[in-house]
C-alpha cells in the first residue's frame, strides 16, 4: 500500500513538474529587514513596471563588493536609461550585520539594502554562494541569474537591463 | 521520515490534480557537488585517503504555490571530503518541510531554520560550505497578532549529521515594532523595536553521580533604536545552570551581553560593538562537542578577512568566557579632491580585541565553578587585530588596494591546545586589478605575513584572469618560507579553471590548499585543507 501511495505521489510530482511554469518565477514571500529596521516582505519588492537587479552579497565577500561598487559608479546612468532599481541583499549574520549600514553609506551606495541574517531569503532563492544576482522584468518575473562576478560583468548586466526595460526577451 | 516525504509528495500530487486550469505553482532548486581525488601528502599532515576519491553533494527542491511551500534536501557524502566531520556519512534526506501562511499565521511542519534576536540564546542555521547544519525538526508557528506585533513558537529536536540530538528544544519569541504598532509613530524618524525570547531544552539525566538539570531555560531581551544616521541595538541573555562538557560540568548560570552602535552618513560609516560572554555554551546534548547541536550562536566580534594570509589565524568566540570589543570606520575621500583622486579613495580601518573575563575561584565551590566581576576585564589576551585597507581607483581600468594588519592570536586558547603560546603577526597585501577591456581583467594579490612564532613567515601570490562573463583562470602560491623547520618550507600551489553559464558554475582545481574562506573565480567559499584535483559543480534553477 505504502509503495503504491509513494508511486502515485511521485507521479503527481512529475506531472506537476511538467506543468510548473518555472519561466515566470516571481520572488518568494520571506520576511527581511531594511537598514531602518522596517520589516519588508520580499514578495512586495517592486519597481513600478521597471526592471529590478537583486544582488546577494556580504561584507566579507570581495567580488560581491567589487561588483556593487562598479555598478554604484554608473548607477545614475543605469537608472536614467532603464529605470532599474538595485536591491543589495546582505547575508551577513549578527557577527557583521551592524557593519552593513556603515559600509553602504561609507561607499555612497544608493541601493535599497536588505538584511537576511539567517539566510531565509537566500535559501528561498536557491542561492548556493555569493555573489549571486538576479534580473527581474517589469512584471516582477525572474528572467536572468548568475552565480559569480568578474570585472566587466556590470557592462553585460547593463546591456541585459536595457533589453528588459524595452520588454525584450533575454533568454 | 518516509511518511513525511509521502505526505509532501501527496500535497504536490493533490495540487497537480486540482490545478488543471490554473498555474500549478513553481518548482525550483539548487545543487552543488564537490568531488576530490587526493594526492598523498604527509608534509601538510593530510592523512592518507583509502578511498582515493571523496564526494560531498546536496540538492534542494522547493515547491511553492501561493501561500504554500514544501521542500526537501538530498545530501550525499560518499565519503565526506577531508576536513569535514566524518559523522556525515552516506546519503539521505535529512531536510524536508511543508509550510503555509494563512490569516497572519504561518505553520511549518518538519525542518526549519530560525533565529531569535542576534542568536545569543537561539539560532538554527546552515553553512553548507562548512557542513554546519543544526536544523530544527518539529513544529513552528509564527503569528502576526496585529501590525508590528509578531510572535513565534516552536517545539523541535535538532539535527546532528544524519540523526537527531537527544534533547527537545522549546522556544518562544515576541517582537514589537513600535512604529508599526502605533499609527501616530508610523512616519516617525525614530524607530524602536523591542523583543524578548525564551528557550528551554529538555534532556534526561542519566548521570550516576551528579544531579543534572533536565530542563535548562534561557531568556533574552533585546532592543533596537534607529534615528536617521544613528542606530543602536543590544541584547542581554541569561541561562540557568547547565553543567556540560564544554564548561567542565560546573553549575554556575551563564549570561551574555551584546551592544552595537553605528553611525552612517554619505561617505562615512562608523560602527562599534562590545560583548561579554560568560559560560554560554548551550547545546541540546550536554555532552556534544565539535560543531554539533548548538542551540545558540555567539558571534565573534572580529573582522572577517578575505585575503588568504589575513585568515591564517582566525578568531573563534570562546563560549566559556570572553570580553570583546570592535570598532570600524569606513571613509570615502571625495572624488575630484587632491587626496581622493578622480574616482575617490576609500579607507576602512578596523580594530578588535577579545580578552578573558575575570574569574575568581577562591572560596568558591568547585562544582559551582567561579565568580566573575562584570566591571573587570580578564588579563589574558585572546585576540587583537588592527587592520587598515585603502582602495583607490586610478582610472577606468586600474584599481589598487593596500592592506595592512597587525594581529595577536592566542593559539592555545582559540584552538584549545597548549604549548603554542601567542602569535604576533604583521600582514601586508597589495591588490591590483587591471581591466584590459570590458571583458578581460587581471587581478594580482601580493601578500606577506611575518611572525617569529608558529610556522614563521609566509608569502603569497595570486593571479586571477577573468573573461567576463564565462571564464576564470587563477593561480595561487602560498610559500611558508620562514618555517623554522626547513622541511616544512612548503609551497601551497593551487590552480583553478572555471566556467560560468548563468547560475551554473563548473570549476576544476589542482593543488594544495589551506583551510579558510577562499575567494577565487568570483565567489567566496569556506574550504578545508586538501591536496589533489577537485571538481566543483553548482547550479540553481
Amino acid at each position: 500500500m505504502k509503495k503504491i501511495i509513494l508511486l502515485l505521489s511521485v507521479l503527481g510530482v512529475i506531472i506537476s513538474t511538467g506543468n510548473a511554469q518555472t519561466n515566470d518565477r516571481k520572488l518568494p514571500s520571506v520576511e527581511v529587514k531594511n537598514l531602518e529596521g522596517k520589516n519588508v516582505n520580499t514578495s512586495t519588492i517592486a519597481n513600478d513596471g521597471k526592471p529590478i537587479f537583486i544582488s546577494f552579497w556580504a561584507t566579507w565577500c570581495s567580488p560581491c563588493k567589487a561588483e556593487l561598487n562598479a555598478i554604484a559608479e554608473d548607477y545614475d546612468e543605469w537608472k536614467k536609461e532603464t529605470g532599474v532599481k538595485v536591491v543589495a541583499v546582505s547575508i551577513d549574520d549578527s557577527r557583521n550585520m551592524s557593519k552593513v549600514a556603515p559600509y553602504v553609506s561609507g561607499k555612497n551606495w544608493d541601493y535599497e539594502v536588505l538584511l537576511d541574517p539567517n539566510g531565509d531569503f537566500k535559501r528561498a532563492m536557491n542561492v548556493n554562494n555569493v555573489p549571486h544576482s538576479f534580473i527581474l522584468n517589469g512584471k516582477g518575473e525572474i528572467v536572468w541569474q548568475q552565480n559569480s562576478s568578474a570585472p566587466g560583468d556590470e557592462d553585460k548586466i547593463f546591456e541585459l537591463l536595457k533589453k528588459v526595460a524595452k520588454g525584450e526577451e533575454i533568454k | 521520515m518516509k511518511k513525511i516525504i509521502i505526505s509532501c509528495s501527496l500535497l504536490f500530487s493533490v495540487s497537480a490534480v486540482f490545478s488543471q486550469n490554473t498555474p500549478v505553482g513553481e518548482i525550483h532548486g539548487n545543487f552543488q557537488t564537490d568531488v576530490q581525488y587526493y594526492n598523498p601528502d604527509t608534509l601538510i599532515g593530510a592523512p592518507p585517503v583509502p578511498e582515493k576519491m571523496l564526494m560531498n553533494g546536496f540538492g534542494n527542491v522547493i515547491y511553492t504555490r501561493n501561500n504554500f511551500s514544501a521542500g526537501v534536501r538530498y545530501e550525499s557524502y560518499l565519503n565526506a571530503l577531508q576536513g569535514f566531520d566524518k559523522r556525515y556519512v552516506g546519503s539521505g534526506i535529512p531536510y524536508r518541510y511543508a509550510s503555509y501562511n494563512i490569516d497572519n499565521l504561518e505553520v511549518t511542519l518538519g525542518n526549519f531554520y530560525d533565529q531569535f534576536g542576534s542568536g545569543l540564546i537561539f539560532r538554527s542555521y546552515e553553512e553548507r560550505g562548512l557542513l554546519y547544519d543544526n536544523a530544527m525538526d518539529g513544529i513552528r508557528l509564527k503569528y502576526k497578532v496585529t501590525n508590528g506585533l509578531y510572535l513565534k513558537g516552536f517545539v523541535a529536536k535538532q539535527r546532528a549529521f544524519f540523526t537527531q540530538g537527544p534533547g527537545i528544544v522549546r522556544g518562544f519569541d515576541g517582537e514589537m515594532n513600535l512604529n508599526e504598532m502605533i499609527p501616530k509613530w508610523n512616519e516617525s524618524k525614530t524607530r524602536v523595536t523591542l523583543g524578548g525570547s525564551f528557550i528551554s531544552k529538555f534532556q534526561e539525566d542519566q548521570d550516576p553521580t551528579y544531579i543534572l538539570p533536565e530542563n535548562v531555560g534561557a531568556w533574552a531581551e533585546r532592543f533596537s533604536i534607529n534615528r536617521g544616521k544613528f542606530n543602536i541595538n543590544g541584547e542581554f541573555a541569561y541561562k540557568i545552570n547547565d553543567p556540560n562538557t564544554i564548561n567542565g560540568f560546573i553549575y554556575k548560570p551563564g549570561d551574555a551581553e551584546l551592544l552595537q552602535v553605528s553611525y552612517a552618513q554619505k561617505g562615512l560609516g562608523i560602527s562599534s560593538s562590545v560583548k561579554r560572554i560568560d559560560n554560554m555554551a548551550y547545546r541540546s546534548d550536554r555532552t556534544a562537542l565539535g560543531n554539533s547541536l548548538n542551540i545558540n550562536y555567539l558571534p565573534a566580534l572580529t573582522k572577517q578577512h578575505t585575503y588568504n594570509l589575513a585568515t591564517l589565524y582566525p578568531y573563534a568566540t570562546q563560549p566559556n568566557g570572553e570580553i570583546g570589543f570592535q570598532t570600524e570606520v569606513v571613509y570615502t575621500i571625495k572624488k575630484g579632491s587632491l587626496l581622493g583622486g578622480e574616482y575617490g579613495t576609500t579607507i576602512i580601518a578596523n580594530y578588535s580585541t577579545a580578552n578573558s573575563i575575570d574569574k575568581d575561584t577562591v572560596g568558591v565551590d568547585p562544582d559551582y565553578g567561579y565568580n566573575s566581576d562584570y566591571t573587570k576585564i580578564g588579563k589574558d589576551v585572546y585576540y587583537k587585530d588592527f587592520n587598515i585597507e585603502i582602495t583607490r581607483k586610478f582610472s577606468k581600468s586600474f584599481k589598487f588596494t593596500l592592506f595592512y594588519a597587525n594581529q595577536v592570536y592566542n593559539k592555545d586558547i582559540v584552538q584549545g591546545l597548549s604549548g603554542f603560546g601567542t602569535i604576533y603577526s604583521d600582514i601586508v597585501v597589495l591588490d591590483f586589478t587591471y581591466k584590459f577591456n570590458s571583458k578581460h581583467a587581471l587581478r594580482t594579490e601580493m601578500q606577506s605575513l611575518t611572525t617569529d612564532q608558529d610556522d614563521g613567515d609566509w608569502a603569497s601570490l595570486l593571479l586571477e584572469y577573468t573573461i567576463s562573463p564565462h571564464w576564470f583562470f587563477s593561480a595561487l602560491d602560498q610559500y611558508n618560507y620562514g618555517n623554522s623547520n626547513s622541511v616544512k618550507r612548503l609551497h601551497y600551489y593551487f590552480g583553478s579553471i572555471g566556467y560560468i553559464q548563468n547560475s551554473t558554475r563548473i570549476s576544476i582545481n589542482y593543488g594544495r590548499q589551506r583551510a579558510g574562506i577562499f575567494c577565487v573565480g568570483g565567489i567566496c567559499r569556506n574550504v578545508p585543507a586538501s591536496n589533489g584535483i577537485s571538481l566543483t559543480v553548482s547550479s540553481s534553477f
